[in-house]
Formats: C-alpha cells, sequence, structure tokens
C-alpha cells in the first residue's frame, strides 16, 4: 500500500508495515535528555536498579537550557546529569564549552540522520524532521524508558501535506511560512498527526529555513514536521554523518489526512502576537508597537544564516535607544563562525550584546528576562502568557530580519522601512 | 476504581505547559515543589486552595507546550484526582498516562459547572454528575494504554518487562 515517508520510516524500524491510528513499540535511533527534562528521566530510570543504558552511544544529553548554570538550583541539576552521564559512559554529552542549543546542536553534529526514529525529552524534538527523521517531543517518563528499553511506545500519527508554492517576497524566511501555517491552522491544528511540508519553494529553501518549520511543528500540536531528504539535505548531511543512513519518500498515492496548500507569492513576514504563536499578522498590518528588548536566537532562529539575516540588516546601523538586543549564537560552531564573519563586531557596534549559547531568555530562565509591561520581540518559537518573564509581559515572535530591523526602529517594523531612511 | 470529586475549577482552551509550571520552577525534581507552583502562571491562588480529589475541567488542546513533565507532576502532586478537558496536546497527554495522572477527553465539558460533583469510572469512562444527574461518556483508551494505566504506569510496566526477561 502507498505510504507516506513517516509510516515508511516507523515500518522499517517496527520491521513490518504499519497502518495508521495504530499503536506500536519502536525501536529508537537517538534519546535525548537536556539539563531540565533529564533529572526527572534519570530519577525514574535510576528506580529500575539496572546497571546499564540500553546502548550509550544512543544516548545524547545537552546541558542548555539554564547552562551556564543561572543558579545553584541550576547548577545541582546540571551536576546530577553529568554524574549520570559519566556512571553510565554517555559519550554524546555537552557540557559547557562544547555545548549548544540542542536541536541546532545534534544536527550539526551529525548526530541525527534521515530516516532515524528519534525521540527528545523536549518537544521541540520535531526539528529534525527536516532531514527527514521521524523525531518527536516525549516526556521524562518516557525518556526514562527508552533510557532502560530503547523502545518508545507510538500511535502512528495521520499526516497533514502542506504544500507551499509561488516565489517567496523580500525577508521572507521558513519562519514567516510557519508562522503563516500555525496562524492558519491554529495551535491544535495538527495535534497527535504528522506535518509534511513540501512544494517548490520547501525545495528552495535552505537548510535553515526547513529546521525552522520543522522546529514549530509543535506549536501546532504536530508530533513531527517531517521533509522529504533531497540535494540539499544530503550536503548538510553527508559531511557530518558517521554512521549509514537512509532516506525515504511519499510515495505519489500516499494517504493523507488533509493537503493544505499555500500561494508563497502572497504571504508577507508574519509576527505572532501574544499570547499564542498562532495570533499572526503580516508585517504591514501592524501598526506602532514600541518593544522594549529584541532576542535574536533560540533552537528556531540561531543558526548561522539567521545571525547573517540580522546582521546584514544592522551593519552601520545604531539600534534604538530604548532597546536591548540580546544575540544568542545557538551553538559553539555557529559562534566562532560568526566571529569569523564579522557578524558579532556588527552586533557590538550596534548596541547589541553576544551572549554565548543558550536557551536563556527563550523560556524565562536568565539573560534576559521581562519586568511588568515590558515588551520584546523575539525570533523564539512560543509567546505565551509569562514565557519570557512577568506575566504581564509580552512576547511578539518574528523572523531575525524583522527583529534586526525593530531593534533599529524600536517598533515592530520590517528592514525595508530602514533601507527607505525611516526613522519611525 | 471510581474516581469521585468536586470539580474545583475550568478553565478556557489551550492551557499551556508555562501556565501550568512556569519555566523558573523547572530546576527542581522534588514532585512537593512542583505542586506549590501548580497553575501558577494562569491562577496564582490555585496551589494553595485545590483539595485533595478536586477535580479540574478544560476546553480543549490542555496542556499544550512544552515537554515539562512537571506540569502533570504538579497537578497530580497538588492533589487534583483527575483532568477531563475536550482534548489533550499530545505530549501532555502521553505524559499523565505515563505518571499515573488520571485525563479523560469529553466532548460534554460545557455541561459541566464549578462545583458539581462527579464520578467517574475509568474502565468504562462514563462520568456521572451526580449534582445534576447526568451521564456524559469520554474516549475509550486504546488497549495499550489502558494497560499502562492498570498497572499505574508507565514505569511499572517497564519494571515488568525487564524483570520477565532478566
Ligand atoms: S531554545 Fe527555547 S524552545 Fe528551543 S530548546 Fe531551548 S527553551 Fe526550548
Amino acid at each position: 500500500m502507498a505510504k507516506t515517508i513517516t509510516e515508511k520510516i516507523l515500518s522499517a524500524h517496527l520491521g513490518k508495515e504499519v497502518t495508521t491510528g495504530e499503536l506500536i513499540q519502536v525501536k529508537v535511533d537517538v534519546a535525548l535528555g537536556n539539563d531540565i527534562t533529564a533529572p526527572l528521566a534519570i530519577v525514574e530510570f535510576e528506580k529500575l536498579g539496572i546497571d546499564s543504558l540500553f546502548d550509550s552511544d544512543k544516548v545524547v544529553l545537552v546541558l542548555d537550557h539554564f547552562v551556564p548554570n543561572k543558579d545553584v538550583k541550576a547548577a545541582e541539576q546540571c551536576k546530577f546529569v553529568r554524574e549520570f552521564g559519566k556512571k553510565y559512559n554517555v559519550k554524546n554529552f555537552f557540557d559547557v564549552g562544547k555545548m549548544g542549543i540542542e536541536h541546532a546542536l545534534l544536527p550539526e553534529q551529525g548526530l541525527v540522520l534521515p530516516g532515524d526514529v528519534i525521540i527528545g525529552a523536549d518537544s521541540h524534538t520535531c526539528t529534525y524532521g527536516a532531514l527527514g527523521t521521524f523525531s518527536t517531543g516525549v516526556g521524562s517518563t518516557d525518556l526514562a524508558a527508552v533510557f532502560a528499553t530503547g523502545e518508545i511506545w507510538l500511535k502512528v500519527p495521520e499526516t497533514i501535506k502542506f504544500v507551499y508554492y509561488g516565489k517567496l517576497k523580500p525577508w521572507v524566511t521558513g519562519k514567516d511560512l510557519i508562522l503563516h501555517t500555525i496562524g492558519d491552522i491554529g495551535v491544535d491544528g495538527a495535534n497527535y498527526m504528522a506535518m509534511e511540508f513540501t512544494g517548490e519553494v520547501i525545495s528552495n529553501l535552505p537548510m535553515a529555513g526547513r529546521f525552522t518549520m520543522s522546529n514549530m511543528a509543535i506549536e501546532a500540536g504536530g508530533k513531527t514536521g517531517i521533509i522529504e531528504p533531497d540535494e540539499v539535505t544530503l550536503e548538510y548531511v553527508k559531511p557530518r554523518a558517521k554512521r549509514e543512513f537512509k532516506t525515504y519518500r511519499s510515495d505519489l498515492n500516499a494517504k493523507y489526512k488533509e493537503i493544505k496548500e499555500y500561494n508563497c507569492s502572497k504571504i508577507e513576514p508574519q509576527v505572532a502576537f501574544p499570547h499564542l504563536p498562532s495570533n499572526t499578522k503580516s508585517i504591514s498590518e501592524i501598526d506602532k508597537i514600541e518593544i522594549d528588548q529584541a532576542v535574536i536566537g533560540s533552537c528556531t532562529n540561531g543558526r548561522i544564516e539567521d545571525l547573517q539575516m540580522a546582521a546584514q540588516v544592522l551593519k552601520g546601523k545604531k539600534i534604538h535607544k530604548d532597546v536591548r538586543l540580546i544575540v544568542i549564537p545557538a551553538t559553539q560552531q555557529i559562534y566562532l563562525q560568526a566571529l569569523k564573519e564579522g557578524l558579532i563586531e556588527i552586533f557590538i557596534e550596534a548596541g547589541g550584546v553576544v551572549s554565548t549559547p543558550t536557551c536563556g531568555p527563550c523560556l524565562g530562565g536568565y539573560m534576559g528576562i521581562l519586568a511588568q509591561g515590558e515588551r520584546c520581540i523575539a525570533t523564539t518559537n512560543r509567546n505565551f502568557v509569562g514565557r519570557m518573564g512577568h506575566n504581564e509581559s509580552e512576547v511578539y515572535l518574528a523572523n531575525p530580519a524583522i527583529t534586526a530591523s525593530s531593534a533599529i526602529l524600536g517598533r515592530i517594523a520590517s528592514p525595508e522601512e530602514i533601507s527607505r531612511g525611516d526613522r519611525g | 476504581m471510581k474516581i469521585t470529586g468536586k470539580v474545583f475549577r475550568k478553565f478556557k482552551a489551550n492551557i499551556n505547559t508555562d501556565e501550568i509550571i512556569p519555566a523558573v520552577y523547572l530546576d527542581t525534581t522534588s514532585h512537593e515543589e512542583l505542586a506549590k507552583h501548580c497553575m501558577e502562571g494562569i491562577d496564582k491562588s490555585f496551589a494553595s486552595n485545590v483539595g485533595r480529589g478536586d477535580i479540574i475541567i478544560a476546553d480543549k488542546n490542555f496542556g499544550c507546550g512544552s515537554s515539562r513533565e512537571h506540569a502533570p507532576l504538579a497537578i497530580k502532586a497538588c492533589g487534583v484526582s483527575c483532568v477531563i478537558a475536550k482534548s489533550f496536546a499530545r505530549i501532555f497527554y502521553r505524559n499523565a498516562i505515563n505518571i499515573g495522572l488520571p485525563i479523560f477527553e469529553c466532548d460534554e465539558v460545557d455541561k459541566i459547572k464549578k462545583g458539581d460533583i462527579l464520578e467517574i469510572e475509568p474502565e468504562t469512562g462514563k462520568i456521572k454528575n451526580l449534582s445534576v444527574q447526568e451521564e456524559y461518556s469520554t474516549t475509550p483508551f486504546p488497549e495499550f494504554m489502558q494497560r499502562l494505566i492498570e498497572v499505574g504506569g508507565l514505569m511499572e510496566y517497564v519494571s515488568r518487562r525487564c524483570s520477565a526477561t532478566s
């Protein structure tokens, strides 16, 4: 029977054909935990009293949320995870110095490859779908069970296919396509389902933009956001892969729950207003919204291409006197490349600060928390109440170019307003 | 075993995990500590007022957002006996089942009011509203999940599997 890429990957891992809706227990290729989800998993795992992980090479631990340790409690949690990593000989352990935001780091390090089944105790694990993997976020107890058995229970999801066609307008990125999509289908529009992104626009989208799209599948409730591997994928993966992998494609007559088509020639840069990622508006519809802070980073938009785009806007400019600009390269490699390319200098000259890789403000941890009534535009993925600080603060989600222009003008703005010399 | 309790609060649609347990409290694995901050992102008085055995009701997509298991743990630890919603976000759904927090998907939650006394039969998924003598049905769990629930959660299931194979 004709199958989607998701059904094919799951069938291959199960060793028999799966059907949608079926509950299966399937072997995983990678199991990921971080400094806030691994501790709960470790506590549960250790209760089992077994003395080894199912396969220590398939476990990846990344300390990224509250690291470098933001306070004593974070320090204790990290120490706990570190000790676990040592005890069970986890080689793929990423601590300060090697660490980056997990969903930028794992693909960069070649740890996740097309055709894999990946589970992570972090909701944005769906990011790796951009490489043609089946990857999904689970909870800590799930991770503990995988630590022990190497298997996860899953319901084979139905798939919604999203077809993007047309020609992208200037400053429209993967972020805008996914925000537009979430705005269209809502925050539970793909609950329990796989989202498959395809079409000529996706084929022409660089890996960075694809990662951004898959990353935010969860913001529509999606189980994964998957893209069929192509030349662009292979070019990214081949120099990084240290093991064999297999690529899958959906059959032409595969069954989809729904097919949605978007004419991208009509899509403008998008901004998601508080307090839901689905609360989107096109940039031209937005009146004067003043901001206090701009954050460029996160697993959604902290890649080198994102920093390059922000730098392109900020080069030779100064940010608004009432705005704090915080730039957070997602990994050490990205940080170093940005340094070599002179991007860091551009950010600092513009009046911004540049931080070591961390999730930091994205989840309201530290490094840029908002006070009551403050407003931030960010390249992150969630703008829930209190997400970046005080319950009465606001987060607006946008792409790096919009975020950078907003930092310059002190209000939500498009780069086109800057090139026109408008000083808002 | 039947679950009986009073409806303590009704929540709107799309309650997210940052509202259930704000990220600043993710620096602990202590269930008691998490319980103290349960629902703090939306209702500061929730944790101190909710009673043991109370039930919470929500509209669709309860628990959306992050994968933090701290969210269902906080709800369970502050004494809530079960959550009934029109639907649950995927990861919250599996986390709740994995840790043994009873949850039920019910289309008829609009008929339930704050203060109603409910009696739920997990095996059949029938909800009796004792205050108004109504009965509602819920989406039944697939067999595998029913098994997980019966043994008391995923780790108990895994533990039995590990000892069966060793
Ligand atoms: S950057 Fe934000 S969304 Fe991404 S893993 Fe970190 S906290 Fe989660």
